[in-house]
């Protein structure tokens, strides 16, 4: 049995969460075959065909796939499904919405949000909003599962040369229409959701450095939050308060930029999976919780924190 | 928009211990009467917070059956154990030598939440209504100034006091009879006190702050059903305090320590005294290899006997230990507590039924063996202010020759709050660097209360004037509220090199040791917005 | 109109989270539980659209042990109508979730059915989608923003992107983000007037769904211990770090 991965796209590029979802199911099944459904989404198809991991792309394509609507995803994905021990794609919003309409219509119970594959049938997935790891094995005969993006790398974009197959479409539903989408960077994720927060503390020394912060939040898509001292410094408004007093945030990254650590901001963001502090005062107390400490002028290493993120093109916005 | 009223028959202030059982009894006397009550807490149990080795007496009497109600009663106090600890060696105490009221062998080791969980049960199941989220943050009198009922907090205010969008105007609770069972330094049982002039001719009330972590331990450090106490080390001899381990079900151990609010040098930290106890040789052997999993901290009342207030007052009663019925030497306040309720509750049934005064209570509450309890506890207490080593001396005869009966008693010379000396007179202490193992700071451990109070409400901790910590506790005593409180709530920072007191209400456990240790009693604790404060599970 | 919202008993966001020893999940015993907080979303956007005219009736349904009725209770107490707990004992998985969901919407006919986007204990984000998968239903997630018109909805959806919004016809379900409203607390008046509110208990056994476990919980376990920090020498090695050790960026 081979595995079938749904592809994430807007018609013109893979969408980034894609490449580190083939990494996951290639651990599951190396005969990996990834559907992308489209519209005039020949560009994606090529793309996908020369992921090295990728055995076959098939391929819909027709004016009813423009915009990705769940219902009519899934009536192509059925379509298609027979033969695959598994059907997978990222727990993004994309794969989140999909994958349990796919998943219900099979009778099989989704793993959701898996973060380590152990064997075909057994992943590792955090519940409780990661507080607990749960090591789960389906009992379904096929499986849906849906991967946690950032557990996995991104797999290799080229260098393969897979099959590409135009396969048919299904019928449209007739009760959803899509209407619009706005792409919004200027709203960035709300503090107490985001998955990466980078905070300012008094070291910034105004509320128009806040700027620098800004600008890595931006490049991020990260949230932007601050120490007590910041706040009460009337450099930023309290909405963005971390601690105690604040929000309590629990991000994949958090960024402390010149945040001493008070007992306070601690209380906040400990518990966040990655902690970066950069200080100028090696003795800060931030340091001593921090997996990557780097101590230094903020003002020149903000900077060239974002140049070199620049320099990286898997972020996704 | 106005408040919405609703009439009871009779309204309880409190689910803890004594309110629950005055609700149960009231239910069992008469069916038929009404009976609500109010909890601040978001669950009943949710902030109880107490040992607990627990004398069944009272429950016995409440409700005879209840090992066949499947009581959180299970564990059997089967050994004792009593240490004088030194700065490294320890002494044991015979437990033979130990005065009656610290012997537990037909004790239980419990969880006194889950008792309250379960007592809430049985009230349920008698028709009583529990609403848990709501504190009772007002006392409404009547013309003639009778004690009318009480009102809960409003819900939805900003931190100014402005209506927010979903704001809720708390209700009306009127009541033939209202019943405060609020614990230790209940905020309207304080007032009543002092309205109604209920401690005239009593001494000062005094406190303790008791801690408490619960910790599973590995296999081998675990014996079900022994009951340890020590006194001495890390507190000096002019400190009152002590620890308990008890071994519950489950692996578990309930390890605290209490130490008395009357303690003179503000440099000293109860939570940091409290950590410091558990790398004592004694007690790391017990804990290594284990795992913390709760903690928590609560004030509890020490006075006894002779600070317990009257008890009754036009229109209302006061129970449990929100007039002070805990029996210090005993280390035990919930048999006394439940006592104390089912009083109350005869009392009410009484005046209801044949218009008795509310006085009846103290008649009736003299006669009860609680009462006889209290009268033979009273002088241990007291006897601590001479140090611990004549404190024990003077107990050991007192409690095993006189059995409490000697001719006279002792006094408390001084409320809480009037004990401390400045900070100049009183030698810094130095307390280790938590080795997030055996001890920890106390960030970490209000993680585990799961405290929060909803953002954007009013601060519920209120400064009577509010520069006087930075313009005069500073200087004095170096603003003990840093350390007195066992969350860190109250901070002392410096922003461009001002000094600027800080108040992070949003960690209040709810303990009230700020109200009572306060030195100028700058302090007053009120009722967050409902729901707020610990979520404790089996303390 | 007639809207029915499905909430979800779990333990409290503020409770500390501690995984039992043996492996076999996290202690509920004594914990603090609260409906599952979008929930909470779900049944104020039901309250508003019921304020505004535009519907009749709220049905509040929960599926799960006897507590459960507590969190239909809490439904009632902020303007819900009448509440049904299907009980069941044990986990019960979201696939079975939704098939018991779908037996209660054939019996009550609703044009509407809101949920939570995603339960905070299981973090499985499945129930809303599968129902209406079974049903053949439009689905709405992530609801942040919703227009009610005659025949359909306009739904803005929090996606990856940022917002998209769709039209779905009725009936449909629609799971909720916390974004969509502000719930309203329960006041105790109310809470005391639903207590009077009647509230249909069904077994689950009886509605003929096959509730069995599909997936095995084989350990639970406590997430890995932060590893002791490091120094890094300059912002080169701290992204290097970030992109390749840790993997978050």
């Amino acid at each position: 049995m081979s595995v079938l991965l749904i592809a994430e796209h807007n018609n013109k590029e893979v969408k980034p969460f894609t490449f580190n979802a083939i990494t996951a199911a290639s651990q599951i099944d190396q005969d990996l075959h990834v559907l992308l459904i489209g519209s005039k989404a020949d560009d994606v198809a090529k793309s996908l065909s020369e992921v090295p991991l990728v055995k076959k792309v098939l391929h819909i394509d027709h004016e009813i796939y423009e915009n990705y609507i769940a219902e009519n995803y899934t009536a192509a994905i059925l379509k298609h499904a027979d033969k695959y021990s598994h059907i997978i794609c990222s727990a993004n919003t994309f794969g989140k919405n999909l994958m349990p309409r796919v998943a219900a219509l099979l009778d099989i119970s989704q793993v959701s949000d898996i973060i380590k594959v152990i064997s075909p049938d057994t992943f590792l997935r955090p519940i409780y909003a990661g507080n607990a790891f749960a090591t789960v094995k389906s009992n379904d005969e096929k499986k849906c599962v849906t991967i946690r993006p950032t557990s996995f790398e991104a797999a290799e974009t080229t260098g393969g040369s897979a099959e590409i197959e135009k396969i048919d479409a299904a019928d449209q539903s007739e009760n959803t229409k899509f209407i619009n989408r706005e792409e919004i960077k200027s709203d960035r994720p709300e503090l107490g959701t985001a998955r990466i927060v980078i905070s300012g503390g008094r070291g910034l020394q105004s509320g128009e450095n806040f700027k620098l912060i800004t600008d890595v939040a931006d490049k991020l898509n990260a949230a932007i939050g601050a120490s007590r001292a910041a706040v009460d410094a009337g450099y930023i408004t309290n909405e963005h308060q971390v601690g105690q007093t604040g929000k309590v945030v629990v991000p994949d990254l958090y960024i402390a930029v010149g945040i001493s650590g008070a007992i306070q901001h601690l209380a906040g963001m400990k518990e966040s999976k990655v902690i970066v502090a950069i200080n100028k005062d090696g003795e800060a107390p931030i340091f001593s919780v921090a997996d990557y400490g780097l101590e230094a002028d903020l003002f020149e290493a903000l900077p060239q924190f974002l140049e070199e993120l620049n320099k990286l093109n898997t972020i996704q916005k | 928009m106005s408040r919405e009223v609703m009439e009871y028959d009779v309204v309880i202030v409190g689910g803890g211990p004594s309110g629950l059982s005055t609700a149960i009894k009231l239910k069992q006397l008469n069916p038929d009467i009404n009976v609500c009550l109010l909890e601040k807490a978001s669950e009943i149990g949710a902030h109880i917070l107490s040992g607990n080795v627990f004398e069944t007496r009272a429950l016995d009497e409440l409700l005879p059956n209840w090992k066949d109600l499947n009581p959180p009663i299970k564990t059997k106090v089967n050994k004792e154990k009593f240490l004088f600890l030194g700065k490294t060696k320890k002494i044991s105490w015979p437990t033979w030598l130990l005065p009656k009221v610290q012997q537990n062998h037909n004790n239980y080791i419990i969880s006194l939440a889950n008792l309250c969980r379960w007592l809430a049960e049985q009230a349920e199941s008698l028709g009583v209504e529990i609403f848990p989220g709501f504190p009772a943050s007002e006392v409404l009198y009547n013309d003639d100034g009778s004690v009318k009922g009480v009102a809960t907090q409003d819900m939805g205010l900003d931190k100014e006091g402005n209506k927010k969008d979903g704001y809720e105007p708390g209700m009306e609770l009127h009541a033939k009879v209202t019943v405060f069972a609020e614990g230790c330094r209940g905020h309207l049982g304080k007032e009543l006190i002092k309205k109604f002039d209920l401690d005239k001719g009593k001494d000062p009330q005094q406190y303790g702050i008791g801690f408490k972590e619960i910790w599973e331990l590995k296999e081998e450090n675990h014996d079900e059903g022994l009951v340890m106490h020590t006194a001495g080390w890390p507190l000096d001899n002019s400190t009152y305090g002590g620890s308990f381990v008890y071994h519950a079900e489950n692996k578990q151990i309930f390890l605290g320590y209490v130490i008395g609010l009357d303690y003179k040098n503000p440099h000293l930290s109860p939570f940091d005294e409290f950590q410091k106890f558990k790398t004592h040789p004694a007690i790391k052997s017990i804990l290594e290899g284990g795992k913390r999993i709760s903690f928590g901290a609560r004030a509890l009342i020490e006075g006894g006997f002779q600070s317990l207030p009257k008890m009754f007052m036009p229109g209302a009663l006061l129970v449990g230990c929100d007039a002070g019925t805990l029996n210090m030497p005993k280390i035990k306040g919930s048999h006394t507590a439940m006592k104390s309720g089912m009083i109350a509750a005869e009392t009410i049934i009484d005046h209801i039924k044949s218009s008795k005064e509310l006085s009846i209570y103290e008649d009736k509450f003299k006669k009860s063996w609680v009462y006889k309890e209290l009268y033979e506890a009273r002088n241990v207490k007291p006897s601590f202010s001479w140090g611990l080593i004549l404190g024990i001396i003077f107990t050991g005869i007192d409690q095993i020759l006189f059995k409490g009966r000697l001719p006279f008693t002792l006094k408390h010379k001084h409320a809480d709050h009037e004990t401390l000396k400045p900070a100049s007179e009183m030698p810094k202490i130095d307390y280790p660097k938590p080795d997030n193992i055996i001890t920890f700071d106390k960030t970490s451990s209000v993680y585990l209360t799961g405290t929060n109070h909803a953002e954007n409400q009013p601060v519920h901790l209120q400064l009577k004037d509010k520069d006087l910590p930075i313009k005069y506790t500073l200087g004095k005593y170096d603003e003990p509220a840093q350390r007195y409180c066992p969350v860190g709530v109250y901070e002392v920072q410096k922003e461009n090199d001002v000094e600027k007191f800080v108040i992070n209400s949003q960690n209040c456990i709810h303990c009230k040791t700020c109200d009572i240790k306060e030195p100028s009693q700058n302090i007053t604790w009120v009722t967050p917005e409902g729901g707020g404060g610990p979520k404790y599970g089996n303390m | 109109m007639k809207i029915l919202v499905a909430v979800k008993r779990v333990i409290d966001y503020n409770v500390q989270i501690r995984v039992k020893e043996d492996g076999s999940g996290v202690v509920t015993d004594n914990v603090k539980m609260s409906t599952n907080p979008p929930d909470d979303n779900a049944i104020e956007e039901a309250v508003k659209i019921k304020e505004s005219g535009k519907a009749s009736e709220i049905i509040a349904v929960t599926v799960g042990e006897e507590k459960a009725q507590e969190t239909v209770r809490k439904a009632l107490a902020v303007g819900a109508d009448r509440g049904i707990h299907v009980k069941v004992d044990g986990t019960i998985e979201p696939l079975a979730v939704s098939k018991i969901l779908k037996k209660i919407v054939e019996k009550e006919n609703p044009d509407l059915v809101f949920m939570g986007k995603q339960a905070i204990d299981d973090d499985c984000n499945q129930t809303g989608q599968m129902l209406a998968a079974h049903l053949n239903w439009p689905q709405a997630t992530f609801a942040s923003k919703i227009e009610v018109n005659d025949k359909s909805l306009k739904v803005t959806r929090e996606v990856d992107e940022g917002l998209e919004t769709i039209e779905v016809n009725t009936p449909a379900i629609i799971t909720c983000d916390l974004r969509l409203n502000e719930p309203r607390y329960a006041s105790l008046p109310n809470i005391m007037k639903a207590k009077k509110k009647p509230i249909e208990q069904i077994n689950a056994s009886d509605l003929e769904v096959d509730t069995n476990p599909r997936i095995e919980h084989i350990k639970i376990e406590e997430p890995p211990k932060r590893k002791a920090g490091i120094k890094v020498a300059s912002v080169e090695e701290l992204v290097q770090k970030l992109k390749n050790e840790a993997k978050v960026i």
